[in-house]
């Protein structure tokens, strides 16, 4: 093994049924450096992490470490930290009502006896040494998320690890506590320690990396100094496609206007989560809520689908009163709704992706009107096909596909019942950047074809890119209502923020 | 290659129930081949029968293979199970017989008026467990360990301590054979309940509603389905299956006793769902697994007899039995398994020779 190496991986492959999801991968880690996994959901990502971690065996392909002769065989996570790989994962996996010291030394003494007393002792150290605000014998539960992720690390790093994983370490933390978990990451990476740095967010990738390996479609597509790689360049990567898609975005904007009639209206609609408002869209409209999480954008559009109770108030469809006090009668109506948790509301796990798809119209037709079999395969296939869902079949459970290709089937879902007024709530969140890109697409060829929609989304960019109305939201009140020339980044933020009203 | 995939997946949830049952059979060809042997013989009240232990086994497993259709339907949408099943077939025993006595006597249309009224009542107790479980969203095993505590009381005071005898043609036809036909009538019962299901499966969108509540009850509902009444459908064909159950377990002795009807059948019936591969967690059923489930558990009951194992010992040897399928089925040795059979598929996986190492 090459000096200042410290993990080689070669030639890895993996496949699940139907599936390839890593193809000849090599990764090579070196002491001391930030090396940033980038890919889009689906790439490979977290495939290579649980390979590397004993989660998962590969098909083909060898592991070397540094300090192991010969080729390293890891068939477990416990197999893979006895060799110095550790992994902090998203969620923090400690437990949060037993002590920092406690949650350090838990489960990694072999002593028959244990001192505590020595424990806590050594925790401080490590902690003091590494910078971390906690005390040894504070509640796990009671540091703020950072810390404890800090914890999680410091655990990690003193069970004698070469090679630390972190796994989308950031998506919880504010700006404040990213800071300092880069310091740590910056920190190790001077003690020598080699960290896979997965996530998202590719501002913090420049911010802290030295490296980037980015694969796409289970394949390696490279790996490229920070500085070599200009951001634009490792989006295109990552996408594999030029960034013209984006101009081309702007083009169906220019087209884009809405038609007069007004389809949804509602006057003083309230539920049990949101006080009462007034709303219309026309036909052919893309409108969107915005406003910070908790500010009601949510909650309005799940009182207009029904989905919480429904309190009071009028509500008109294409000029005609009508009831919609459940999801149900809001789907007889011509709405649709695509919740924003896409796991917790939106998939049912264990069905196929062919019942996952029809489950919307099926209940739209009625219990005594089941979708034959031939015509339900069909749709399937028609829905795979339109919006390039990738599954090995249509007897797929949904649960093993990526995050955006089960987004993808519960836009198929609704799309298939030919709703009059769409409303997406967050449809592209956690969701990799091309696929972020078709959604949006679709989004305004929809709309050019008479389909009203309601867009959400956390990311104001987007939503400029994708709405001709904004409602802005604030402490669960509708606080204006941007359009045209209005609709600028720093307008929104502004109405968002409240500051010049 | 890819269709073989296709149907060895849809075969799955039934591979191991199958295995089992395949392994009893091999089992006790290998023990006395004669445990198969059927022959004609005339009974008691001079019909022809068939007779031999594969007979006996599924004519008397049928109130069991019936309960456990049902007892899927409710574990499937509510994630739990009834254990008042045998319990409220006393009750449903009791009414049966009540009206009959009511209506002065054994005639074809007292049988079918008995059923009919016994079929509601029973429909109307497991209502009450449907409420407690889909609007006050009690834990079924709670909600319905209530029945299961009082129903016999409440049989009791149906129908007093006395265990009425049912003497006539019509009450052994239900319970054993029809004259003219040679194969026992409660096989006929699990068939026609088993059509009733599929039917009803077939022609509704039940399924699929069943399965996404017991998966996923609020995206269930944010699809438009009403997961209380998908549940409370769950429990009323639940209640359907207790009052077929209980007329055959009336009609088999010709009496009803309800201190012993459908006794400890809900512990087996709910066996007989795990065994045939669904998931004590609710979401995804095969009904036809808890019905091979029922053989099974039959068949092993019959071949510890046949072999002279002693009473007492029988229910030992059967928990040992039923120990191995369970671990057989469950998902650390169905994927060690899975990735078994993988490995040798594809004993060398390109991108170079596999070394022989630890593994």
């Amino acid at each position: 093994m090459e000096d200042g190496i410290v993990l080689t991986m070669r030639g890895i492959c993996k496949d699940f049924p139907g599936v390839k999801a890593l193809n000849h991968v090599d990764f090579t880690l070196r002491k001391g450096e930030i090396h940033a996994l980038m890919g889009e959901n689906g790439a490979g990502k977290s495939t290579l992490i649980k390979v590397l971690t004993g989660v998962y065996e590969k098909d083909a392909g060898s592991i070397e470490i540094e300090g192991c002769p010969g080729e390293a065989h890891i068939h477990s996570p416990q197999q893979a930290q006895n060799i110095g790989i550790s992994t902090v994962y998203q969620e923090i996996t400690l437990c949060p009502n037993l002590t920092v010291a406690e949650n350090m030394f838990i489960g990694r003494t072999s002593d028959r006896l244990v001192h505590w007393k020595d424990y806590e002792k050594r925790a401080t150290e490590i902690l003091d040494n590494l910078g971390i605000p906690a005390r040894a014998k504070q509640e796990l539960s009671r540091c703020s998320l950072a810390v404890q992720q800090m914890v999680a690390i410091a655990r990690a790093v003193d069970m004698n690890c070469k090679v630390l994983i972190l796994d989308e370490p950031t998506s919880s933390l504010d700006d404040k506590e990213v800071a300092m978990l880069f310091q740590l990451m910056r920190d190790l990476r001077d003690r020598g320690v080699g960290i896979i740095f997965v996530t998202h967010f590719l501002e913090q990738v420049y911010e802290v990396s030295d490296r980037i390996t980015v694969l796409r479609n289970g394949e390696l597509v490279g790996e490229y100094a920070v500085k070599d790689l200009p951001q634009v360049e490792l989006v295109a990567k990552m996408i594999g496609k030029s960034l013209d898609d984006l101009a081309e975005l702007e083009q169906f904007q220019k087209g884009k206007r809405a038609q007069d009639e007004v389809v949804y209206e509602a006057e003083k609609l309230s539920s049990s989560e949101c006080r009462p408002f007034d709303f219309s869209i026309r036909k052919g409209e893309v409108n969107g809520f915005t406003g910070l999480l908790g500010s009601g954008r949510s909650e309005s559009v799940r009182a207009i689908f029904g989905a919480d109770q429904v309190t009071g108030g009028k509500v008109k469809i294409n000029g005609k009163a009508v009831r919609i006090t459940n999801p149900h009668e809001a789907m007889k109506n011509g709405v649709g709704y695509l919740p924003e948790d896409r796991k917790r509301d939106g998939i049912i796990a264990d069905l196929s992706v062919r019942e996952n798809i029809i489950l919307a119209l099926q209940t739209i037709r009625g219990m005594n009107h089941p979708i034959p079999r031939a015509k339900a395969e069909a749709f399937a296939d028609e829905y795979i096909k339109a919006l390039d869902i990738k599954t090995a079949s249509q007897d797929t459970p949904i649960k093993s596909l990526s995050g955006g290709n089960q987004q993808k089937v519960i836009l198929a879902r609704w799309l298939l019942t030919h709703p009059q007024y769409l409303i997406l709530d967050e449809p592209t969140r956690g969701i990799d950047v091309g696929t972020k890109l078709e959604i949006q697409k679709l989004v305004l060829k929809l709309a050019e074809e008479g389909m009203s929609i309601t867009f959400i989304s956390s990311e104001i960019e987007e939503m400029l890119r994708t709405c001709s109305r904004l409602i802005v939201m604030r402490d669960r009140n509708i606080v204006g209502e941007l359009t045209g020339d209005e609709l600028t980044q720093v307008q929104v933020m502004k109405t968002i923020a409240g500051g010049e009203e | 290659m890819k269709k073989k995939n296709k149907a060895a997946g849809g075969l799955g949830q039934l591979l191991i129930p199958l295995v089992a049952l395949g392994i009893l059979i091999v089992f006790n060809l290998f023990r006395d081949i004669g445990f198969f042997s059927i022959v004609m013989r005339v009974n008691n009240s001079g019909n022809i029968v068939l007779t031999g232990n594969l007979v006996s086994i599924i004519d008397s497993a049928s109130e069991l293979a019936i309960i456990a259709m049902g007892m899927t339907l409710v574990t499937a949408a509510c994630g739990g199970q009834d254990i008042s099943v045998g319990a409220v077939g006393a009750i449903s025993g009791a009414v049966f017989v009540k009206v009959l006595q009511g209506m002065g006597g054994i005639t074809p249309t007292s049988v079918i008026v008995g059923f009919l009224l016994c079929c509601l009542a029973t429909i109307l107790f497991k209502l009450f467990n449907g409420t407690l479980v889909a609007v006050f969203r009690i834990q079924p095993m709670i909600a319905t360990l209530i029945l299961y505590s009082c129903a016999r009381s409440i049989a009791y005071w149906i129908n007093g301590d006395a265990t009425p005898q049912l003497n006539s043609p019509i009450i052994s036809s239900i319970g054993m054979t029809i004259p003219g036909i040679p194969i026992p009538t409660p096989i006929f019962a699990v068939i026609l309940v088993g059509l009733l299901l599929f039917l009803i499966f077939r022609f509704t969108s039940l399924g699929i509603y069943t399965q996404s509540v017991g998966i996923n009850e609020g995206a269930a509902r944010l699809n438009g389905i009403n997961p209380t009444k998908i549940k409370l459908i769950s429990f009323i064909l639940l209640g359907v299956c207790v009052s077929v159950a209980a007329l055959i377990g009336v009609c088999r002795l010709g009496q009803l006793n309800h201190k012993t009807l459908l006794v400890d059948i809900e512990m087996d019936a709910i066996l007989a769902v795990a065994i045939g591969g669904n998931s004590l967690g609710g979401g995804r059923f095969k009904i036809i697994g808890s019905v091979l489930g029922a053989y099974i558990i039959q068949m092993l009951t019959t071949t510890l007899y046949a072999m002279n194992v002693a009473p007492v010992n029988v229910k030992a040897y059967k928990a040992i039995v039923i120990i191995i399928i369970v671990v057989a089925g469950s998902p650390v040795v169905k994927s060690f398994l899975t990735n078994l059979w993988r490995r040798l598929r594809a004993p060398s996986a390109p991108g170079g020779p596999r070394k022989e190492g630890v593994s």
